[in-house]
């Protein structure tokens, strides 16, 4: 077996994999019939046809010629990296862990940690151009959101604002 | 004539000075809030029906209605510009306006989709005055099955819009409806895939999905291209308004979208949203004008026909809920929650006992697209600028509007961690060549089709002839057995791969 597609050939398998997830977790729930679909029916329904179909895109990935081989290529990992760690790193400042014990520091801070860590993602890193972004973009979001839409945002650090 | 006699009682009531300045303030204010990635018509809405509470009922429901057409004309200017749908609607108006955007015609895109959304909102209002109350008569005589067999239409117009495998495509609706059954099950009360996690018993947020794959997949996929072939706007910005090329291949489309939308709008069930989906299809099945651009590059036929479809369909929406009281969306549940508010009882007894709230609300419609568009014309200058900035700049900024948008529509930071997941999930898609277009439209179908099938099966005692012994619903599944043989069709299939190629 030669794989002539590799993005055919590992979206069929991600597919199958999902597919089979899916229908193993609604025969956790009542299937029930027809007549009386339980909560399990549906999915299990559409959980085999997904793997179906994920089993159908491999075997076509095997023997349908495609250009070049349709290769997945190399991995952004430093940008999902940055762009992934900027938003989470956003949720934590914003709102805190509380069961962590890390304090909440507000929509202001959670602004620039966001804006910093994600602009880490492109080419150049310019800090003091990043600073100018983060400070327009924390004063905008904060007329646009806080005071203008009144959105329930903690603002600033909770050890300030109590 | 009657209609007349209603038309000028509606415009008697909505063209106080009064209510004219609440429906201008609707629409300014839907506009900016809408053009904020991630705030569909639905936040919007929700954010400002307090601000409505202290008007008069009548001026309350006018401002809303500006307030309406205003969040969705932003959000079809934020998926024209930065490729980010806010809204299910505007799904499809992404793959080509943001084309047209990358070519420097994102001038004629914003254009098009608001004369467009003008042309269709105006028949969409007359249809609504004229035939609300035969109209409810339709959509009566659609049962559950024929709700299944409409999506299973919808889905597989879907199909067609993906670029590349038919396999793919269909296995991302899959997918798709799978995710939209995360969630507690609305008939058994079982939570279904939620891994013990109480946020996810109400189900993934459309949003979520949306910002994670568009959002974040994309500015993932675009950073880790070298900087110069970048999917950013290279082309010089040229014209800001359609020429007369492009107005001689729009108004066809826009007229075809037009019907198609007023006809599905009236269909509780995301008729508006389908419509959309259904136009576009429809237009990718008319043969291409010599010099035409192909759909999925840029073509406005692509941006027109879907718009006005939407538009059309959100106009006529309020049928079943004026006359029946079932609101067919998102949000038209919150008109109703606004209605009931000031004492208004959603329903057909408006009508007779209301008749100056019935008839002043769809006379306001017709202002408030009026006044979006003496609006957002002059402004298109004004959102082009937006493009001149470097992305280096943009996409700190757009990260940033996705992860507010996200934790502000529930205030939760759970939605935060699963965005940036879905954002993963998002660079995958794109890295094994799958279109997440279709994903979320089987999002989106996937609780309604459960529901109509679980209905459907319930009626007829488990038996699937069900489906194809009702005349509409047989109808409808032809019609999706038919765009499917079509599209397998090997002549069209070539020239379905021709009009996909990647540069």
């Amino acid at each position: 077996m030669k794989i002539k597609s590799q993005k055919d050939f590992f979206s069929g398998l991600m597919f199958m994999g999902i597919g089979v997830a899916f229908a193993v977790g609604a025969s956790n729930y009542t299937v029930g019939t027809g007549a009386r679909m339980g909560p399990g029916y549906f999915p299990l329904i559409l959980g085999v046809l997904l793997a179906v179909l994920g089993s159908a895109i491999v075997f076509y990935s095997t023997v349908v010629e495609s250009a070049g081989g349709d290769k997945i290529g190399k991995w952004a990992w430093k940008q999902i990296f940055f762009i992934l760690a900027s938003n989470f790193a956003f949720g934590v400042l914003l709102a805190g862990l509380p069961s962590f014990g890390v304090p909440a520091m507000g929509l202001i801070v959670a602004i620039y940690g966001l804006v910093f860590i994600a602009s880490l993602a492109g080419d150049n890193f310019n800090a003091k151009e990043v600073f100018i972004l983060a400070t327009v973009l924390a004063v905008g979001s904060y007329v646009a959101f806080v005071w203008a839409l009144k959105l329930q945002f903690p603002v600033w650090p909770s050890f300030i604002s109590g | 004539m009657e209609l007349f006699d209603n038309l000028a009682t509606g415009f008697g009531v909505a063209f106080t000075f009064q209510n004219l300045i609440y429906c201008l303030i609707g629409c300014i204010l839907g506009t900016l809030i809408g053009v904020l990635p991630g705030i569909g018509p639905v936040a919007t809405i929700a954010m400002l029906l307090p601000a409505t509470y202290a008007l008069p009922p009548v001026a309350a429901l006018i401002m809303l209605a500006g307030i309406y057409y205003g969040a969705q004309y932003g959000g079809s200017t934020t998926a024209i510009l930065v490729n980010l749908p806010g809204e299910s609607s505007s799904v499809v108006t992404v793959i080509d306006g943001y084309q047209m955007a990358r070519k420097g015609r994102a001038g004629p895109a914003l254009a098009a989709a608001g004369l467009g959304s003008f042309f269709a909102g105006c028949v969409g209002t007359l249809i609504l005055a004229a035939f609300a109350p035969p109209l409810t008569e339709v959509a009566f005589k659609f049962g559950p099955a024929e709700y299944f067999s409409l999506m299973v239409l919808g889905l597989i117009g879907a199909v067609v819009l993906a670029s590349g495998s038919l396999l793919k495509a269909v296995s991302m609706i899959v997918l798709g409806l799978l995710l939209g059954l995360v969630g507690t099950d609305v008939n058994s009360g079982v939570a279904r895939y939620s891994f013990d996690i109480p946020e996810l018993t109400d189900g993934i947020n459309f949003v979520v999905i949306a910002m994670g794959v568009f959002g974040y997949g994309e500015i993932i996929a675009n950073l880790s291209k070298p900087e110069e072939d970048r999917e950013v706007f290279t082309a010089k910005v040229q014209g800001l308004f359609p020429t007369k090329q492009d107005f001689k291949r729009m108004i066809p489309a826009v007229l075809r979208g037009t019907a198609l939308g007023s006809a599905l709008g009236i269909l509780p069930g995301g008729g508006a949203l389908l419509a959309a989906f259904a136009a576009y299809t429809i237009e990718k099945k008319t043969k291409l004008q010599p010099g035409e651009v192909p759909f999925g590059k840029g073509n406005i036929r692509g941006v027109a026909a879907p718009e006005s479809a939407n538009n059309a369909g959100a106009q006529t929406s309020f049928i079943p809920l004026l006359t029946l009281g079932i609101p067919p969306n998102a949000v038209m549940a919150l008109m109703v929650g606004a209605m009931t508010i000031h004492n208004i009882q959603p329903g057909p007894q408006v009508m007779t006992s209301n008749p100056e709230l019935f008839w002043g609300l769809i006379a306001s419609m017709w202002l408030g697209n009026a006044m979006l568009i003496i609006l957002n014309l002059p402004l298109i200058g004004m959102w082009i600028k937006l493009l001149t900035v470097p992305y280096r700049w943009l996409f700190p900024s757009i990260v940033l509007f996705c992860a507010v948008g996200v934790y502000g529509t529930n205030n939760n930071t759970f939605d935060v961690w699963l965005v940036g997941i879905f954002g993963f999930i998002g660079y995958v898609f794109h890295k094994l060549g799958t279109e997440p277009a279709p994903l979320l439209l089987g999002f989106i179908l996937g609780p309604m089709m459960e529901e109509n099938l679980r209905r459907a099966l319930l009626l007829s005692r488990g038996d699937w002839s069900v489906f194809v012994t009702r005349p509409i619903s047989a109808g409808l599944l032809v019609a999706a057995v038919l765009l499917l043989i079509i599209v397998l069709l090997p002549a069209v299939k070539n020239k379905r791969e021709e009009a996909f190629v990647e540069d």
